[in-house]
């Protein structure tokens, strides 16, 4: 394939070459573990290297380093951050947990299963551009309620929650806060000191960053305990020889994605979703228009379904998602898109567009004289693409 | 690169055969996947001597196995009589293609099925359905089970569409759950006239909304 523009960024990012060369020596020359400081000298190399990226990526959550776990990605850490409240306070406390019903599959599968274990879960609705109702949160909330787990911003339509007021209500409330921040992490500014929330999940393959590994705030003092026995590694809240070259690198990746970045692929968003809504009849832009992530453009466009507009952009070599049902391996339309308008149509025809560090503005350009093309080919065949005489 | 359709899928998906629609159809249409909210419809013309299929066309609003199965299906039918026409599989269509992954059937299932269902349109229109049965309240909710119900992807019967439905004196009265004005409600009401209006000893359709 001689072009390739890759636009599917919120489920993988390329490896910026930077962070590889940050990485390689723990592979190659100080591939130790981390041992105590009674160790001997290459353990004890591995274990300031591991410490730095603590704290690198602590810092930037106005977090100490004592309250930043890694782990192997985002699936474990909303995992750990459940399950591991309910480990603390299921039997202490109460069985009820509040989560939003646009969580991605890590929060909203934890929540399943704990209901199969006779858990209370109330899933809580959204409205038209996927914000969480919190009039009705701070209504759902019980002396039994253990835990809320809110996200920051969606995988899928990119709108970003009020967490700041959520938050309030928890600590009004007296209930652990969690929040998945796999797609805001370094792109929208956190400050634990600000915000009050209790734990964060966060990962590095969103950003650049390797795959495999991520991490997890947890402020000092919340009950939460360890969910798989090992070791005591990570504060004893995570057994598991740690991924030193994988903490090095999310380190790297988080000192990489600044400020500056987030503003430049807010203006790709933003330009993307300009063209198409201008030059594109009968398209509707799914998520909130001003708050939403600064990576992300997701578009319905009307007569069309997402497979096959995937695939024909694939033939033109632009990587692209949809919420379609064709898409996915269980033929489940998106529950996102469900959630925010129940309509099975707007899931059919919705296209998601992510962008990162390496896409330029003409592949903007590009991607929307594409897109523009396929889907004017395929309204060409649609039963619903013309107006009825 | 391991694609999940091979060539002959792609070289349909991409350059579709027969598509569009014919004016004043002889047999007509439209099927939708209550799995996933694929959609397509089909015309047929017919010669009324030989029963050949002279044309035929088809709309899709469906995936890339949709896509192409109706494409390969349109081109195995055109040419064959209704009897002949009738007969053609999934499997035939499938194997045309070179194959199909198997979680893609019922996407492309749905395009053998608009085939039969506008034969059967045609048979009906043009009076060679024997052994007729008179229509029951039962056997309306049967083909209105193939309407599907965009919001939800899956038959108005299914989705409780359906308040009311009375028959008399060969007239169908038909009372759909959902506000008038509403986005999807013509599609519906087209469907479900579509769908009933070829019962034999119907003679009259009248589709009302709750709101």
């Amino acid at each position: 394939m001689e072009k390739s523009i890759y636009l599917d960024n919120s489920a993988a990012t390329k490896l910026d070459k930077r962070v590889f060369d940050e990485m390689k020596s723990y592979y190659f020359d100080n591939y130790a573990v981390a041992t105590s400081d009674f160790g001997y000298s290459k353990g004890i190399e591995a274990k300031e290297a591991l410490e730095n990226a603590r704290s690198v990526i602590a810092h930037r959550l106005g977090a100490s380093s004592q309250e930043f776990i890694f782990t192997s990605g985002s699936t474990e850490s909303s995992n750990l951050a459940i399950k591991g409240v309910v480990k603390a306070l299921g039997d202490k406390k109460g069985k009820h947990i509040i989560v939003s019903k646009i969580e991605d599959y890590p929060v909203l599968h934890s929540a399943k299963a704990l209901e199969k274990e006779g858990f209370t879960i109330d899933y809580l609705d959204v409205d038209e551009y996927g914000l969480v109702n919190t009039d009705k949160l701070a209504e759902l909330i019980t002396e039994k309620t253990i835990l809320v787990s809110i996200q920051h911003g969606n995988q899928e339509i990119g709108t970003l929650q009020d967490i700041v007021k959520i938050g309030e209500i928890c600590r009004n409330k007296n209930v652990i806060f969690h929040t998945d921040a796999t797609h805001t992490f370094t792109r929208i500014p956190i400050d634990v000191k600000t915000v009050p929330v209790d734990i964060i999940t966060v990962s590095a393959h969103t950003i650049h960053g390797p795959k495999g590994i991520g991490g997890l705030y947890i402020r000092k003092g919340t009950e939460i305990k360890k969910i798989t026995d090992g070791g005591y590694q990570e504060f004893d809240y995570r057994a598991g020889i740690e991924n030193i070259p994988g903490a090095v690198g999310f380190a790297k990746a988080v000192e990489l994605s600044t400020d500056d970045e987030s503003i430049r692929l807010r203006d790709m968003r933003d330009k993307i979703i300009e063209l198409v809504l201008s030059r594109i009849p009968d398209v509707c832009l799914n998520g909130h228009p001003q708050r939403r992530i600064p990576q992300n453009a997701n578009i319905t466009f009307h007569y069309v379904e997402g497979e096959s507009v995937t695939l024909h952009m694939d033939m033109y070599g632009i990587s692209v998602s949809t919420g379609s049902a064709c898409f996915s391996k269980s033929l489940e339309a998106s529950h996102v898109i469900a959630a925010i308008g129940g309509n099975h149509e707007r899931a059919h025809g919705s296209i998601r567009l992510t962008f990162g560090r390496f896409n330029t503005m003409a592949e903007i350009y590009e991607t929307v004289d594409t897109i523009e093309k396929v889907v004017a080919q395929l309204r060409l065949i649609s039963p619903l693409g013309h107006k009825e005489v | 690169m391991a694609f999940p359709y091979n060539e002959t899928v792609l070289d349909h998906f991409k350059n579709p055969r027969n598509v569009g629609r014919l004016e004043n159809p002889d047999g007509k249409s439209t099927e939708g996947s209550p799995a996933c909210g694929d959609m397509i419809k089909l015309y047929l013309r017919v010669n009324p001597d030989t029963k050949i299929i002279e044309d035929i066309k088809f709309e899709s609003y469906g995936c890339a196995s949709n896509i192409a199965t109706a494409s390969i299906i349109t081109e195995l039918a055109k040419g064959k009589t209704i009897h002949e026409a009738k007969k053609l599989t999934w499997k035939d269509a499938s194997d045309a293609l070179g194959g199909l992954p198997p979680i893609k059937v019922h996407c492309s299932v749905l395009a053998v099925e608009g085939l039969r269902a506008a034969i059967k349109n045609y048979e009906e229109r043009h009076g060679m359905v024997v052994n007729l049965e008179p229509t029951t309240v039962d056997t309306i909710r049967n083909r209105l089970r193939r309407v599907m119900n965009p919001m939800k992807g899956l038959d108005m019967v299914a989705t409780n569409l359906i308040k009311n439905i009375k028959l008399e004196d060969g007239i169908i009265y038909l009372l759909i759950d959902l506000s008038e004005t509403h986005q999807f409600s013509n599609v519906i009401k087209e469907e479900a006239r579509e769908k009933l209006e070829t019962l034999w000893d119907i003679n009259e359709i009248i589709i009302e909304f709750t709101e």
